[in-house]
């Protein structure tokens, strides 16, 4: 079975090139790639209309409320979520309750994940015991039964021997590690970045510089152990040159940031809007537009939705008190567009950001238009406006900070080794 | 003239003729409260409920005497006592008492941006009494009063605010107020206390005390919470006292006529000195108290008067 896409742009992050073109699918992988290609017998066409075909979303730190909390988030509402978002690969976090953290544990989600998930589902695991910084989990069966990475997610193991014996067995296992970099002592009990914002509203607030701090901690360890890692979010300025200097002593580095530190600052949260509650909290505009300069320059490798699924009772509370966290599969595309239409990206470094760059820190061969890759791919109008309806979102929770905002970019079509997920009519 | 308002939150959303619209009106009821009737009953019929879900004893005394003395039926609710403990939502809470149709809500939470989020939700009118480090609008406005007296003006005043400003809303209704009618402000304490950002609203931050309270009209004096007092912010009362305690040494530095406020309860010996307090001739502390009860029977009436079908003249 084979399917031609036709009168597309190609945006390519391999080869940083948005071209028109045509594409064509075969056996769920790329067959061919080029301006001129005749439809096979009995192919499917799909005529583009100019819209762009990209390598579809690989998005690393998802969180899916199973076990534990399925009303917030199921494998089948986030797997629905993620196709229309045009995410074909979700990169699931352990953060549930209970944590991701046994052999046993990981193969309740890979059944569950296989059975509703119309997307690639992959799962990390807890990199310390019930994510309480004590003792490593079983890394070596972890990886056996598929965990791609290993993270205690927004909880930073405290302890820097058990950090750096976790740090130094997951390289002897060639494990990816991915940390949170922040000080838990200076963020504890904030709510808001330290400045003038925050000191207006009178809520309880972290200086940037926590961030820097953990960064520094967690990348002497790394000098240390040697071992791969990753840094889940980088948003604010100051942190930006510690990366920057791992990366040239070629440390074993890359650093992600989430979409929401890429487009909404600190004055977004205005009267106390709890669905602005993410963590870390938003940023100065400075920071957000040093993090956009950085993801243009490639020093921050990933952008991640940091999907975050919370039930209204949980954000229907004083700030201080409402959860943090917001859902991003079905707005991630929009969201990051915003940074196209404003000039600061183009889409092949976006895709570079979203696709590409992931893909390869995980060793998959998705993220690329290029024969041979998988077919995961998705069909986006950029230019199409429409205003955000929370009611509409396919996840279980609708947490999201763009309801009632202007967006431009709309995906059409996702397919996940050339199989359609989502068709928007 | 009504009141351009719905709710008291907070001083950020007054322009400056709101303030002077409430703080005239109160001068009336300040003459009204020295007099042994102290009767107008330009609430009667309306029901207001205070609901403090943090301690109060001087605020809500404050409150329900303003009410009673518009005639307004008060109740009070403590809600640290009740329903918080079953495991009510604040939001809840809310409907719950709206349900029972009052008029006017006085609400105190130990979370900023709590009485906001519980003013969307009701259909009376709600003065914040309190909500965590954000505002304290009808502290500020007492305090302005007090100082309107005691100076003839609001404006083109240096005003001194010493001690625990990152945790005060005291300190930010405050500084936003003072702001608003053309004042200078000074803020005075240990950088632990006193955060840099302060400065970005405006505002000139001292840590040397002598320095900062040289040549303004006005000293505000906040309270030092005795949880604060534990080493995590200042090494030892004792220290704090010595370095930014205020006594007749550090205030001479002052203008010789320079009043000293404190919004209670006070320290005798932390943050002020005790004869200090009790000097008739340099402290408003009383004051304070009294305009409190004046202030907040003005606040409540231009509220009350925005209510719908409300008998209150407009």
């Amino acid at each position: 079975m084979s399917l031609l896409f036709t009168n597309v742009r190609l945006i390519d992050p391999a080869g940083g090139t948005d071209t028109p073109g045509r594409l064509l699918v075969r056996d769920g992988r790329i067959a061919e790639v080029g301006p001129d290609i005749a439809a096979p017998e009995g192919a499917e066409v799909i005529d583009g209309r100019g819209a762009c075909l990209a390598p579809g979303i690989v998005d690393i730190g998802v969180k899916v409320c199973e076990p534990g909390e399925r009303h917030k988030e199921s494998y089948k509402s986030a797997g629905k979520a993620a196709a229309a978002g045009g995410v074909t690969t979700i990169v699931t976090r352990p953060d549930t309750s209970p944590a991701i953290d046994t052999p046993e544990a990981l193969e309740f989600v890979n059944r569950r994940a296989q059975a509703d998930a119309p997307v690639n589902v992959l799962p990390m695991a807890a990199l310390t015991k019930g994510r309480e910084g004590r003792e490593m989990t079983e890394i070596g069966f972890l990886m056996d039964a598929g965990a791609v990475a290993f993270t205690d997610c927004d909880r930073v193991v405290t302890n820097t021997k058990v950090f750096s014996r976790a740090l130094s067995y997951a390289r002897s296992l060639g494990a990816l590690v991915i940390g949170h970099p922040q000080d838990p002592g200076l963020s504890d009990g904030a709510a808001a970045t330290s400045g003038k914002f925050a000191t207006l509203r009178g809520l309880p607030s972290v200086s940037p510089m926590a961030e820097r701090m953990g960064l520094d901690r967690d990348l002497s360890l790394v000098e240390m152990t040697g071992a791969r890692y990753h840094a889940d979010q980088i948003t604010t300025a100051r942190a930006l040159p510690a990366l920057e200097r791992a990366k040239a002593n070629g440390l074993d580095v890359t650093a992600g940031t989430s979409i929401h530190h890429l487009t909404l600052n600190e004055l977004d949260v205005a009267d106390y809007r709890t669905f602005f509650k993410v963590k870390p909290p938003l940023r100065s505009e400075d920071d957000r537009m040093a993090t956009a300069e950085a993801v243009r320059t490639g020093l921050i490798d990933i952008i991640s939705s940091m999907h975050t699924p919370q039930d209204e009772e949980s954000k229907r509370l004083p700030y201080e008190e409402a959860a943090s966290g917001a859902v991003a599969l079905e707005t991630l595309l929009p969201a990051a567009l915003r940074l196209y239409h404003a000039e600061l990206l183009d889409l092949p470094t976006l895709f570079r950001a979203m696709s590409l760059n992931p893909a390869r820190r995980l060793g998959l061969d998705a993220g690329r238009l290029e024969t041979g890759a998988p077919a995961d791919l998705l069909l986006f109008d950029p230019d199409v406006p429409f205003v955000l309806d929370r009611a509409t979102l396919k996840s279980k929770s609708q947490n999201t900070p763009f309801d009632g905002q202007r967006m431009q970019g709309r995906v059409l079509g996702t397919w996940v080794a050339g199989r359609p997920v989502y068709r928007r009519n | 003239m009504t009141f351009a308002h719905r709710h008291l939150l907070g001083i950020e959303q007054l322009k400056p003729q709101d303030i002077t619209q409430i703080l005239d009106l109160a001068e009336s009821y300040v003459d009204l409260n020295r007099q042994a009737a102290k009767h107008a009953d330009v609430l009667a019929g309306l029901t207001q409920i205070n609901m403090f879900f943090e301690a109060s004893t001087r605020t809500q005394a404050s409150f329900e005497l303003a009410g009673k003395r518009l005639g307004a039926d008060v109740m009070n609710m403590a809600m640290q006592a009740s329903s918080i403990k079953k495991g009510e939502t604040l939001i809840d809470t809310a409907l719950t008492l709206n349900a029972m149709h009052p008029d006017l809500l006085v609400v105190r939470h130990p979370h900023s941006g709590a009485v906001d989020l519980l003013a969307q939700k009701v259909n009376c009118a709600v003065l914040n009494a309190g909500d965590g480090r954000h505002e304290h609008p009808t502290q500020a406005l007492l305090d302005a009063l007090t100082i309107r007296r005691a100076k003839g003006r609001l404006h083109r005043l240096n005003v001194a605010i010493c001690g625990d400003i990152a945790h005060s809303r005291v300190a930010r209704s405050n500084i936003l107020l003072l702001g608003k009618m053309e004042s200078r402000i000074r803020l005075i304490g240990p950088p632990t206390l006193v955060p840099a950002q302060f400065a970005d609203m405006g505002c000139e931050v001292y840590d040397d005390m002598r320095e900062g309270l040289a040549g303004v009209d006005v000293v505000m004096m906040l309270r030092l919470q005795k949880e604060r007092m534990d080493g995590g912010f200042i090494p030892s009362e004792r220290e704090y006292y010595h370095r930014y305690g205020l006594d007749a040494e550090k205030l001479a530095l002052a203008k010789p006529d320079a009043i000293v406020m404190h919004p209670g309860p006070m320290n005798r010996g932390v943050e002020i000195d005790g004869t200090l307090a009790d000097d008739i001739n340099r402290s408003v502390i009383q004051d304070q108290v009294e305009m409190g009860v004046a202030v907040r029977m003005a606040a409540m009436e231009l509220l009350a008067g925005n209510l719908a079908g409300s008998r209150v003249p407009a």
